[in-house]
């Protein structure tokens, strides 16, 4: 693969230049109000499976979008054509859509003095490339080999990998803000395959995430972690129907911190499309529960300068102590709730922003997730969800789980093909324990949960 | 000539030349075959939200992406810029896979007549703006009307138009002009006790007339606003093993989940699906045979050829309980063996093409289906879903009834809240104790995501029974 993975073809200047240019020719062609945003990426991907290398990837790609406004009404296009034909279409493209639209009252770019950056946060280090091609081949192929190394029953791969990937992203509106930041990560990823005596496989991954090749863990450790977390599923069986203390471990509570981001945003809540509508400032949370959006953190995975419509990001305390303090909202769901954006507008190329989290987590607590286990007679241990059975208007929750049986204290055997179910207004309100083991390994984290009270269905 | 060679040879300068010379640059470094992708995309969408259009959008994407596929190795590089140089510097990129002597491709492209799946008078894109948005302003009436009960409605359209070009090293040359048009409504219902929501949506590669004759604003619009107003009345679902009849069409994700990915020749080629090594066995009762037919008119998951170049094609997977096939791409058949069974997609040109699924679904049988209700003493009637997962290695796949209603002494009774459905997927099949006489393929909403890419698919069953399932409720 080629050493070099400069796909830039412009330099930055020429970026936030272009930025500008589409706004400006936009307010020329009559908008009146115009934001555009560039963003180029590129990305290096070796994938190997038992010991050989089964794909490489390297490439780069570029693309713009521009939202414009007459007036109240609003449209937006993208394009990944850069020529100035491509750069014609797109704002032609957009102030015809314009003319078409709904007049509302909420459109609109962000005031100037909401504009702003938060500057350099440790976001960019040009080391996720600094690996000689045969390295990070290499890297994957150590990750994968630890996995079968680690136990004789592991005798089979989906495949292990080493990614690295650099973006930049400018943003530019017709108040004269110009803001821009780079980001970049690598990553080491494997997924061993177990077989029992009888046959019966099972797969399980892990990996680490990092901006910089100086903090990413070790492909040893990742291999390693990724077989331990495939054999204890090896043996799984189904339980019969039952209530019990189910233990969330922190990848899965992370998804049901994913919920509850869903349930706080913005958009879900004027659209009354919320389990949570109507509950700010109640308590909707066990009264150990503090949620945190904190867009700020130096190096977070979440984390930008400015958030999709160039307003700095924050820290904003979603729950605390139980009680729902804040909604996320970007400029459109602010004004239309009468409340100040919080900085969670995300933009892609396309379409009009939407709302993202910054690093979003769950304070942790101060018990072992051994001692929560120990706690418990009967209960399942929880590592696995699969599918999407949540419904957000109501609360409903019911997805099948892979996980262990907990009994007087001790994680036994492997449990498969069960659902656990419950509402999450309950569910919230059920957390019992909370572990001390917060970690990130994405914008989103928790550490272990306890939740009570839910039904696992089974035989 | 075709449209794509119109486009890409015209609006890109590109000619029969460079494209011999970019292959020759891929297979610098020998390899075993090569191939490129160009694809010009252009997407619009329009969305109505508390009654109004708020925003429109349109966008434009164009790419190559370069293969080269050396043994079991594959190297991969794009571009989003068709300028000869940058092509062959993505060309030069996928090289680096192979380290052998030059090898050179076949002089000359080879192209085979087209299927015709997606015959359109006028292509949506060509469609005024207008037009589209009274579509949308029409459901979000339509869906209030229905009951004022109804306190939230969404509608969106959506159409795009894909012209790709494939070449490879072995000659393929293939071109397609791929529309696709998709509607979509969602209502949030409202009373005093509680909320409910509903959704419904539709499409294919059909052109806008299809929303004004066949499946129209009103239709899907109802759908939903129907799916929440039962909602509103729900009871908790219950929990454990029982008897499951799934309705006809989209609860066939069934399929999709329980079978059709584990069925997917990647998975098998590697030892890691549940059902590697089970050709000629027993997956399912002799009731069901299973196909995976990419060559449906007009349907969401057809396409004339796929990602490849190769033509789609109707691939029997299950035939009467016994497994008869995977589904191949090149490389899988290449390597195992079998057929190329025309499954190789990919998301885009950024994307290294793999076996997918096109329109999945299970044959009628000879059971009515009030029949099959009436048998069942104490289950669950299923006939809407929204979305499903597998685990391909240990088989255990779920999907979420969206609308679900008991079944007590055969009668359909309660609607039920929100449930999981979870099974396994080597004997989920094996359960199927009749089958219905009412196929239908679901109306065109599905997507379907392996390792990061999407792709559109179709799915349909008959109405079903499952003599035991999971049902992932609260209940006892």
């Amino acid at each position: 693969m080629a050493t070099h993975t400069q796909t830039v073809s412009g330099t930055d200047a020429d970026l936030r230049d272009l930025a500008a240019t589409v706004v400006s020719r936009a307010m020329k062609g009559g908008a009146t109000a115009a934001e555009a945003v560039v963003r180029e990426a590129s990305e290096f991907s070796a994938v190997v499976r038992m010991g050989e290398v089964e794909t490489l990837k390297d490439s780069g790609s570029r693309g713009i979008g521009l939202r414009a406004f007459l007036g109240q009404r609003a449209a937006s296009t993208y394009s990944s054509d850069f020529s100035e034909d491509g750069i014609q279409r797109l704002v032609g493209g957009a102030l015809e859509l314009a003319r078409v639209t709904s007049e509302d009252a909420f459109a609109g770019i962000p005031e100037p003095d909401q504009l702003g950056s938060l500057g350099d946060l440790k976001l960019y280090y040009d080391d996720v490339y600094s690996l000689p091609p045969d390295e990070r081949i290499d890297y994957a192929r150590r990750a994968e080999r630890a996995a079968l190394e680690a136990d004789p029953r592991i005798k089979n791969s989906d495949g292990a990998s080493f990614d690295a990937s650099t973006s930049q992203k400018v943003l530019a509106n017709s108040h004269g803000f110009v803001g821009e930041f780079r980001r970049s990560s690598c990553s080491v990823y494997a997924a061993p395959i177990a077989q029992d005596a009888n046959g019966n496989m099972q797969r399980d991954y892990w990996f680490s995430l990092s901006r910089t090749m100086a903090k990413l863990e070790s492909a040893e450790s990742v291999g390693r972690e990724a077989a331990r977390r495939t054999l204890r599923r090896l043996g799984a069986r189904k339980i019969a129907s039952t209530k019990v203390p189910i233990v969330l471990d922190p990848m899965v509570a992370g998804s049901i911190l994913d919920n509850i981001f869903d349930a706080v945003n913005g958009d879900a809540i004027y659209r009354q499309s919320s389990f949570l509508m109507g509950k700010l400032g109640q308590k909707v949370a066990a009264g150990n529960i503090t949620v945190v959006d904190d867009g700020t953190i130096p190096g977070g995975f979440g984390s930008e300068p400015f958030d999709g419509e160039g307003i700095p990001t924050r820290r904003t305390v979603v729950i605390e102590n139980g009680v729902f303090k804040s909604y996320l909202l970007n400029n459109y769901t602010a004004k239309k709730l009468g409340l100040e954006s919080t900085g969670n507008a995300s933009r892609g190329l396309a379409g009009t922003p939407g709302i993202g989290s910054g690093n979003f987590y769950l304070q942790k607590g101060e018990r072992t997730p051994q001692q929560i286990i120990g706690d418990i007679k009967q209960g399942l241990y929880v590592f696995q969800f699969l599918g999407f059975g949540v419904n957000m208007v109501t609360g409903d929750f019911s997805r099948g789980v892979s996980g262990v049986w907990i009994e007087n204290g001790e994680l036994t055997y492997p449990v498969e093909e069960v659902t656990v179910a419950g509402n999450l207004k309950d569910m919230l309100n059920n957390i019992s324990e909370i572990g001390n083991d917060l970690e990130f390994r994405g914008s989103t984290a928790a550490p272990t949960l306890r939740i009570d009270g839910m039904m696992v269905a089974g035989e | 000539m075709t449209q794509n060679q119109n486009l890409f040879f015209q609006k890109f300068g590109i000619t029969p030349n460079d494209l011999q010379r970019y292959l020759g640059e891929a297979l610098s470094a020998g390899g075993d075959y090569a191939d490129l992708y160009f694809e010009y995309l252009t997407s619009t969408s329009i969305r109505v939200d508390e009654s109004i259009v708020k925003s429109a959008s349109q966008g434009i994407s164009a790419g190559c992406g370069v293969r080269v596929v050396s043994g079991e190795r594959t190297g991969y590089a794009y571009t989003d810029d068709l300028a000869a140089e940058k092509i062959l510097r993505a060309a030069r990129t996928a090289a680096l896979i192979a380290r052998g002597p030059a090898k050179s491709p076949v002089q000359g492209f080879t192209e085979h007549a087209n299927h015709q799946l997606y015959p359109i008078a006028s292509p949506s894109a060509d469609a005024d703006i207008a037009a589209k948005l009274e579509l949308v302003m029409r459901a979000d009436r339509s869906a209030r009307a229905y009951d004022p009960r109804i306190v939230q409605v969404r509608a969106g359209y959506f159409d795009e138009i894909r012209q790709i070009l494939v070449i490879g090293s072995d000659g393929t040359f293939a071109t397609d002009v791929q529309p696709m048009a998709r509607f979509s409504v969602s209502c949030v219902a409202k009373s005093t006790e509680s909320s409910a929501q509903g959704a419904a949506g539709g499409g294919g590669r059909v052109g806008i007339d299809f929303f004004n004759t066949d499946k129209t604003p009103e239709h899907f619009a109802q759908d939903a606003a129907r799916q929440a107003i039962i909602q509103l009345d729900a009871r908790e679902a219950p929990a454990g093993e029982m008897e499951v009849v799934l309705g006809p069409g989209w609860p066939g994700i069934l399929l999709h989940e329980a079978i059709g990915h584990g069925l997917e020749a990647d998975f098998n080629r590697k030892g890691t699906s549940a059902f590697a090594g089970m050709l000629g066995k027993r997956v399912a009762s002799d009731k069901c045979t299973v196909v995976d037919n990419g060559t449906l008119p007009s349907r969401r998951g057809s396409i004339n050829v796929d990602d490849e170049g190769s033509p789609t094609q109707n691939t029997v997977l299950i035939e009467k309980g016994i497994l008869k096939g995977y589904l191949s791409d090149k490389l899988s058949a290449r390597l195992m063996g079998v057929p190329d069974t025309g499954n190789g997609r990919r998301e885009s040109y950024a994307h290294i093409p793999m076996p997918r699924m096109t329109n999945t679904y299970m044959l009628a049988g000879d059971d009515s289906p009030e029949d099959i209700i009436r048998s069942v003493k104490r289950g669950v009637y299923a006939v809407n879903f929204g979305g499903g997962q597998v685990d391909i290695t240990n088989g255990k796949f779920v999907f979420s009834a969206s609308e679900a209603y008991m079944i007590e002494n055969g009668q359909v009774t309660a609607p039920l809240k929100n449930c999981t459905l979870i099974g396994n997927g080597p004997d989920a099949l094996t359960k199927v104790s009749m089958v219905g006489s009412d196929l239908q393929l679901d109306e065109g909403v599905g997507t379907c995501g392996k390792d990061g890419q999407s792709v559109p698919v179709g799915v349909g069953i008959p109405t079903l029974k499952l003599d035991s399932m999971t049902v992932g409720g609260t209940a006892r």
